[in-house]
């Protein structure tokens, strides 16, 4: 987070974006999601724009997709509001990318509960693919991020690449996910372990063990 | 109307009012740093916490919090206390020590807050975060490091300046104050951030590192540069004024003020006329002052003479030249340097009626012919505050760049006799409508069928609540405008009169944007204070002094006369202007009536009462009719009077600050930064 920056505003990123404009589909989400909102407060897509804009960056790079400037003036002009208004936004929220990143976004969960349970192997099994910290790898194929918190406490250690979640995660399985990716596979996402569904206990409820079967009033109880 | 009890103290206080407002109306003084009266709530500082009763158990941010009745408030407590002395720990943690080096060093509100409400010592032993600066143009200095997010520069530059181009980057720690990729500001009130500015993030560049504000004389003065009359404050050293800031006026200039009237005063100190010149042999040549006056009374001019008042003069100076002119005979006077020629049998009918406060609740505006951002930058902050509260507005005359929605009808006055359906329907259904009219319009006509359209739309009219609403309004440029108009600068003819009248003398009163190519056959005597085109045309160079030399009277566009003080002495031998006319009455052995200040201004009362009260003149009804415009082919407006907003008098022009913003911002230089 700390060396989140902006691309600089170059002549090459001009020439490269500068053209930048939806293309039909896009553009059909675009306006559905404009559509959301009340007429005259259009703005309040901008979010979502970010998010079509860095798809479509995404599919035409061939990558997880970024926002280089241009392309943040072209969502402000497409939504009538001031560029600094959109670039706060953009800075803002960390699921937009400011500069390029590669084919996969590995961002690898390092908060206390993930730590407890293992992700410096995951973080060493990613180190291990060729990728570094913050960088795109020479094949162009990976970004690697540490991130905060992702919310799969319960499944943990996990990381996030570009969409899915890859939790209950070994250094193994890191590994295999992380090569089957590369080899234009779609690996099983959520929880790697056999046998659980999503983040249920393991080996059964240990609370609330009436309620397994039938609903039970445990009022009587407490 | 909640009746809420601050500290022991119960006290009714107004609907709406916050928290933050009912203990400032009990008298207690409650520190802050994002919060300002005149700009929307964020509540991000969290230094004005109260204790609320009822409500949650810890302290609440007064700021954001509404008064209720039977609230009990305390500021006193020693929860508000450790709140307090928390909230300032926390905003020190990041903030550098270096109070020495810091150009807000002695009027700082977080150095005067951590004194008043910290606890005088840090526990915080690790790094310090360190931001890079931001380039935010030629006027605004960055230490990004002194920054503690209180985001007053970016309300400021959205809510009221309507451009927005300040923005906080980035999150958490690493949030960061930034204008959009570093540009430059670029707009006509920019420089205000700096007053908002709570620390030393954002300070004044021309001013950097010239002075600590305990150093400084303070005098309250006028400013010249447009005709809306801000008050301002002049802070000057010795000799020098080192800068000027905006005073508190609600019904002027609320408390904001235009980067040129702030930073032209680098002017002052260049390109002075500081001892006598006089034209020999087709050049000017320093003289002294008793080879001056001879020279004057050399032309033995009779009655054949005329005075021109420049932008920026003083009543004071327009008077005691207008008793010369008249004890000489002649009653050759104008201001209107340029050659417009409107009507000013009536000063109603060329006033700002409606007053920039007015102007602020009008609900249709039609503005002919005027440049407002370029005209008058504080009126422009009116307008958008009229427009935020639902104002449409209507624009005749070339397109510009406003900071509020506006529809542009056309750049032919001729409109007016003919305003397209929506613009007329709007007018008639506003309660309040309002007209401003101005150069551009002025000098193509426009008046004439403006004052139509007075009675067609009743602008002149008494609203519901009983107080009368007069929404006709000529914008004017010129500080000396109102002023002269009421002295009786103006011919019929305007400027035209005084070349076909082919006066032998001409006193030009620091009148430097006239064609002075038409007075070839007259002696030209320049009395100012900056060697600028007035003083290249001219036979014979007085040196005067200027507005901030001088104690004297100014009426802005609205007709509201104020008074300024003088804060420095003129440079050299120059001296103050009306001393210099009361010498040139000599020379040419003439009386005009007056040997000391006090008696030219006991006679400028006497012959015009209204320069002697304080506060809007009152110069009568509109006169009724108005009639048709000019013909077809000379009602286009082809462009505004002002073309660079920086350089529109000759103090600007001499100033380096100002030349750099207009090289910089309007003619898009680029200025290497100088490496520190």
């Amino acid at each position: 987070m700390a060396d989140r920056h902006l691309e600089p505003d170059t002549q090459e990123l001009r020439a490269r974006w500068g053209g930048f404009a939806f293309t039909p589909e896009w553009e059909a989400k675009a306006r559905a999601e404009i559509a959301k909102y009340p007429d005259g407060r259009q703005r309040s897509a901008v979010m979502a724009l970010l998010d079509i804009a860095q798809r479509q960056v995404g599919e035409e790079t061939a990558t997880q997709g970024w926002l280089p400037i241009p392309v943040m003036e072209y969502v402000a002009r497409y939504l009538d509001m001031p560029v600094i208004r959109v670039v706060e936004v953009a800075s803002f929220y960390t699921m937009y990318n400011l500069v390029p990143v590669g084919r996969f976004h590995v961002q690898v969960c390092r908060t206390t509960p993930c730590w407890l349970r293992g992700s410096d192997d995951i973080l060493k099994a990613c180190k291990a693919k060729g990728m570094k910290k913050g960088e795109v790898s020479a094949d162009g194929l990976w970004t690697l991020t540490e991130v905060e918190c992702m919310g799969n406490c319960a499944s943990a250690p996990m990381f996030q690449i570009n969409d899915d979640n890859y939790e209950d995660l070994t250094a193994e399985s890191a590994a295999r996910i992380l090569d089957e990716l590369a080899a234009g596979g779609t690996p099983k996402t959520g929880t790697q372990l056999s046998g659980r569904h999503t983040v249920e206990t393991l080996g059964g409820p240990t609370n609330l063990t009436a309620m397994v079967d039938a609903n039970h009033d445990y009022r009587g109880e407490w | 109307m909640p009746t809420v009890t601050v500290d022991g103290v119960e006290i009714e206080v107004p609907q709406g009012a916050t928290v933050l407002q009912a203990c400032e109306l009990a008298g207690k003084e409650i520190p802050r740093f994002c919060y300002h009266e005149r700009l929307s709530i964020a509540g991000n500082c969290r230094m004005c916490l109260v204790e609320v009763s009822p409500g949650p158990p810890k302290p609440q941010a007064s700021c954001a919090l509404p008064a209720a009745d039977k609230q009990v408030i305390r500021t006193d407590s020693e929860m508000v206390k450790k709140a307090r002395e928390g909230v300032m720990e926390f905003l020190l943690i990041n903030h550098p020590l270096d109070c020495p080096i810091c150009d807000q060093g002695g009027e700082c509100d977080l150095q005067d807050q951590a004194m008043a409400y910290g606890r005088g010592a840090t526990r915080y032993h690790e790094a310090k975060r360190a931001v890079t600066e931001k380039t935010m143009g030629p006027l605004i200095k960055t230490v990004m490091t002194r920054c503690i997010h209180c985001t007053r520069c970016v309300r400021f530059s959205e809510e009221i300046a309507g451009v927005d181009e300040i923005g906080a980057l980035y999150r958490g720690e690493n949030m960061q104050i930034t204008t959009y990729l570093e540009r430059a500001a670029k707009h006509e009130m920019s420089a205000n951030v700096i007053d908002l500015c709570p620390v030393g993030a954002l300070t004044s560049r021309p001013y950097a590192f010239e002075a600590r504000p305990w150093e400084l004389k303070k005098t309250l003065g006028i400013d010249v540069s447009d005709a809306c009359g801000a008050n301002i404050r002049i802070d000057a050293r010795g000799r020098e004024v080192l800068r000027v800031l905006p005073r508190v006026n609600d019904d002027v200039n609320e408390e904001w003020l235009s980067d040129k009237a702030r930073y032209q005063v680098d002017g002052l100190t260049r390109r002075r006329l500081d001892r006598p010149f006089i034209r020999r042999d087709g050049r000017l040549v320093p003289a002294s002052w008793e080879e001056a006056f001879a020279a004057i009374a050399a032309i033995a001019p009779g009655a054949s003479v005329a005075a021109v008042a420049g932008d920026l003069v003083d009543c004071e100076t327009m008077f005691a030249a207008k008793a010369l002119v008249h004890a000489l005979g002649s009653r050759l006077l104008e201001g209107r340097q340029t050659g417009l020629a409107y009507d000013c049998a009536n000063l109603a009918a060329v006033n700002f009626n409606s007053g920039f406060a007015g102007i602020e609740t009008a609900d249709a505006i039609l503005i002919v012919g005027s440049h407002i951002r370029r005209e008058a930058p504080l009126l422009n902050v009116r307008i958008r505050k009229a427009v935020k509260r639902g104002a449409k507005v209507f624009v005749i005359g070339p397109e510009w760049e406003t900071t509020y929605p506006a529809q542009f009808l056309g750049a032919d006055v001729g409109l007016l006799g003919d305003l397209p359906l929506p613009v007329g329907d709007a007018l008639r259904a506003a309660k309040r409508p309002a007209l401003i009219l101005g150069g551009a319009a002025l000098g193509k006509g426009a008046l004439a069928p403006a004052l139509a359209l007075c009675a067609q739309f009743n602008l002149v009219r008494s609203l519901e609540d009983g107080t009368a609403w007069n929404g006709f309004n000529v914008l004017h440029m010129a500080a000396s405008r109102m002023g002269g108009l009421m002295l009786g600068y103006a011919q019929p003819g305007g400027i035209g009169d005084i070349v076909a009248a082919k006066p032998r003398l001409l006193l030009a009163l620091g009148a430097d944007e006239v064609d002075f190519t038409k007075f070839a056959g007259s002696t030209v005597v320049y009395l100012g204070h900056h060697g600028d085109k007035g003083a290249h045309a001219a036979d014979i160079v007085l040196p005067g002094a200027a507005y901030t030399e001088k104690t004297g009277t100014f009426v802005n566009t609205e007709g509201r006369v104020q008074f300024a003080e003088r804060a420095v002495y003129p440079p050299g031998d120059a001296r103050e202007d009306w001393t210099v006319l009361r010498a040139i009455a000599d020379a040419l052995k003439v009386g005009v009536g007056f040997d000391s200040y006090d008696d030219l201004r006991a006679a400028m009362i006497a012959a015009v009462p209204a320069l002697g009260r304080e506060g809007l003149a009152d110069y009568g009804a509109l006169p009724s009719g108005g009639g048709a415009g000019p013909h077809n082919g000379e009602r286009v407006i082809a462009g505004y009077p002002i073309d660079d907003f920086y350089l529109t008098n000759p103090i600007a022009r001499a100033s380096p600050t100002m030349q750099r913003c207009s090289a910089e911002l309007l003619h898009g230089q680029d200025f290497a930064e100088a490496a520190e």
